[in-house]
């Protein structure tokens, strides 16, 4: 540190001005392209930690975190910022973006008004090239009278118009041809969907005798937050999300606001949504539970079974477990689906023709969970035997035969030491296991899907759905519609329970004390 | 009489063990042939299906009927499922995601063992509260980020391998640190300490004197991220749009669900395909693996 090289140096600011010149190009892209304002924040913020960190000397060990904190900083406390912030919104399908952005695409729609602003028209088309055309527009009583071109206005004299003839129009135009209202019905189909002449004022053509002004539809009036329609004269005001007339008609888009904890609330207490989420909530521990449960019981079993170091084939057996735990499970579950699947499944018909009867795994909401604990079960219980195999083998063999001496029995003797001392050591590799599982979506999506589905269940939730893939069909779902805000909440309220297990952990394992030891 | 029984009575004893012992191994034994045929049996079935070119979910034999490699052939030829371009796309994310992760381990875990610094405690604190986190359960918020990050960089946003690499990176300052810092705790001082008084800059010591005796722990920690990444069926079913970006995991996913009874041995091969590659590395490296598992230096699952 002291005696730094200047190659060193050289590595060292050079990295660091690369690093700001993508930062600076990064938020002047984004300003430019009118994007997200708070990742231009969040990126601003890792660009100045990172310099404070790189030119400080007193933050030297710092800088060997410099990329895991800047991802840190960019992939888990903006998200989890972000979808904190979201859980108080309504941001979903009809609410996705925010007000000013829902006001200036109204202000955008235009409407075209039935008699005011109409014009008859006549359409010259360009010598050399059969798609461009200019179009002479006038009024009634020929008070107006422009000629246009796809997003522009032409004077006559530009274009060196021939003299108007009885019509009010020019005769000709070079390198134009004049379409005779006859030649003019094949284009009309493309030209209708030209906007003629200044683009906020564009005049469009409606039918062979009619071209129009488009007006703008909505006014907005900042001061009383309402939108006028200026075709009906209907006013809008801004409710909840959407511009609402006051016999409660609504205007799309709408725009995403803060509701507070209405998200949190309808967790609970809405009678539609709560149903299926207190369902969810339950399975979800049911299931990370019972899947700990089994695998675990089996997994010990067998690790008392084969925990004899002379059984030969030993490494045969271990090896064959080895493969449930090294088939991605994404793989293996798709794999236990076809075996399963009630019609074809190779197991579903040796029962059906063994016992003349077959349960159906997938479309009954008890028999899916039990077929979900079956695979899980598969998936699982070679992972506990390899940690119970470890946890059985590091037991001192002193204490069985000092327990031996004194008479006890081969229950007692399990009941007593063994279980006892395995706990201390598989302890908290269950919490882990539980932690995994209730958030094991691969299994739950690729069994079944969640399904079968939960019937009149507003929200798209299935019996077998935990609440990790509830979120993801909340927010991903096509269909119904999406809804973030929702999605967000649970999210929090996932975030909470693993807080708690992580807390558990924590104190199970000690880490604070080796934290303060090692310090 | 009572001297002739002392000796039947003890070699009855030593027999009724051998007895104990011969049923405990038949025991044994039976347990392990069970066992056996339950892990491997979806493999075996899928091997079968993937070999029986009538391409259906119903069983026949465990060699079926005109055998053939008909469903390998139209799996690595076929347009509409460009297989091979999701194993690469696979391969590809798996490998930069768990190299980069490692590297990125390997620096903090460095850093924590070796210097003493204020916020410490805290950062190693944060490095463990961060499991509560995980990329993988807000979904919501990464969907949109790498959406706002595409309207600036589209090679960074949804639809992109980089994006989804990136959101694999977010939990990198997570809980493997610890179990690298555990590892890098045991290698002695000593040897810094030496390179020091040789004139070794902190960076030559990580590099050059470290890194090489950490390598076993790097390779599994690396090698579990590997797998983890081709696994996740989450991410990337959220994040890439195109046929031509799904990792395997979507890819082959979509597929079967799409035509699940009548192609099933296609899916059957493909499966097959994408299983080897990790049963393999598992088989390769059980014991580094089992060792790991058992004395908790390696996070599981």
């Amino acid at each position: 540190m002291k005696s730094e090289s200047v190659s060193s140096i050289a590595i060292r600011l050079g990295s660091l001005a690369f690093i700001d010149a993508l930062a600076i190009w990064f938020i002047y892209r984004l300003i430019s392209v009118g994007g997200n304002p708070y990742i231009a924040g969040m990126i601003a913020f890792i660009a100045i930690g990172l310099n404070i960190l790189v030119l400080s000397d007193r933050l030297y060990a710092l800088r060997w975190f410099a990329p895991g904190l800047a991802l840190m900083f960019m992939l888990v406390v903006y998200p989890v910022v972000f979808t904190t912030y979201t859980a108080f919104t309504n941001y979903g399908t009809g609410n996705l973006l925010s007000k000013d952005l829902a006001i200036s695409q109204l202000e955008k729609q235009t409407y075209v008004p039935q008699e005011e602003g109409t014009y008859s028209w006549t359409a010259f088309q360009a010598e050399a090239d059969v798609g461009e055309f200019l179009i002479w527009v006038q009024s009634a009583d020929q008070s107006e009278q422009i000629l246009v071109g796809p997003g522009v206005e032409r004077t006559l004299e530009e274009v060196n118009a021939g003299p108007l003839d009885a019509d009010g129009i020019p005769e000709s135009i070079p390198g134009y041809t004049r379409l005779a209202r006859g030649q003019t019905l094949r284009y009309l189909t493309d030209l209708g969907a030209i906007p003629f002449g200044d683009a906020d004022d564009a005049i469009t053509i409606q039918n062979l005798d009619k071209a129009a002004k488009a007006q703008p539809r909505y006014t907005y009036d900042a001061a009383a937050d309402t939108l006028l329609n200026n075709e009906t004269g209907v006013v809008y005001k801004a409710q909840d999300g959407r511009f609402t007339s006051a016999d409660g008609q609504q205007i799309s888009p709408g725009y995403y606001i803060n509701i507070g904890t209405e998200n949190f609330q309808r967790l609970y207490n809405s009678p539609a949504l709560a149903g299926p989420f207190v369902r969810v909530f339950i399975w979800t521990f049911l299931f990370a539970a019972m899947i700990v449960l089994i695998t675990f019981v089996a997994g010990l079993m067998l690790a008392i079974v084969f925990n004899d170091p002379s059984l030969p084939g030993r490494k045969i057996i271990q090896s064959a477990m080895v493969v449930p735990y090294a088939v991605p499970a994404f793989i293996s579950v798709q794999v236990w689906r076809g075996l399963l699947n009630p019609t074809f499944g190779i197991i579903m018909e040796s029962m059906r023709n063994t016992f003349g009867w077959a349960p159906n795994l997938f479309s009954d909401p008890t028999w899916a969970r039990v077929g979900i604990l079956f695979v899980g079960l598969w998936l699982g219980f070679p992972y506990m035997f390899l940690i119970c195999t470890g946890a059985l083998q590091s037991i001192p063999s002193d204490i069985y035969e000092a327990a031996e001496v004194d008479g006890a029995s081969s229950w007692q003797r399990f009941r007593n030491i063994t279980l006892p001392l395995l706990m201390v050591a598989v302890g908290p590799l269950l919490i882990g296991s539980f932690a995994f599982n209730f958030n094991n979506f691969t299994v739950i999506d690729v069994y079944n899907e969640g399904g079968p589905p939960i019937p009149n269940s507003p929200t798209p939730a299935g019996h077998t759905d935990i609440l990790i893939t509830y979120i993801f069909r909340l927010a991903f779902s096509g269909g119904r519609g999406v809804d973030y805000g929702y999605a967000s909440a649970i999210t929090i309220v996932i975030f909470v329970i693993l807080a708690l297990i992580v807390g558990f952990q924590f104190r199970y394992t000690r880490v604070w004390e080796e934290v303060s030891e090692s310090v | 009489m009572s001297s002739l029984t002392k000796p039947a009575t003890k070699t009855s004893i030593v027999s009724s063990k051998r007895n104990q012992h011969i049923a405990w191994r038949v025991v044994q034994y039976s347990v392990a042939v069970i066992v056996i045929a339950y892990c491997l049996f979806p493999i075996v079935w899928i091997f079968s299906a993937s070999i029986d070119p009538r391409n259906s979910l119903q069983a026949s034999t465990l060699i079926p009927p005109n055998a053939s490699l008909d469903n390998y052939v139209f799996l690595l030829t076929n347009d509409i499922q460009p297989y091979k371009l999701w194993m690469w796309n696979s391969v590809k994310v798996s490998s930069i995601s768990s190299v980069l992760s490692v590297l990125i381990t390997a620096l903090s875990a460095y850093a924590f063992s070796r210097f003493r610094f204020a916020g410490r405690r805290t950062l190693l604190l944060v490095t463990f509260l961060l499991q509560v986190f995980p990329s993988s359960l807000m979904i919501v918020a990464m969907f949109l980020l790498l959406k706002d990050f595409g309207d600036v960089v589209p090679a960074l946003g949804l639809n992109s391998h980089a994006g989804l690499i990136l959101t694999y990176l977010g939990g990198v300052l997570g809980i493997n640190v610890w179990l690298m810092k555990g590892i890098l705790d045991t290698v002695p001082r000593a040897l810094d300490e030496s390179a020091k008084i040789d004139g070794a800059t902190d960076w030559q010591i990580f590099w050059m004197i470290i890194l090489p005796l950490i390598r076993p722990i790097m390779v599994i920690i690396a090698i579990l991220t590997f797998v983890g990444t081709w696994a996740d069926f989450l991410l990337p079913q959220i994040l890439l749009q195109d046929t031509e970006k799904f990792t395997l995991a979507v890819g082959l996913i979509i597929f079967a669900r799409q035509q699940f009874a009548q192609n099933w041995g296609v899916f059957s091969a493909g499966a097959l395909m994408g299983a080897l590659p990790t049963i393999i590395i598992y088989l390769l490296v059980q014991d580094y693996i089992v060792s790991g598992l058992t004395s908790g230096a390696v996070k599981g699952e």
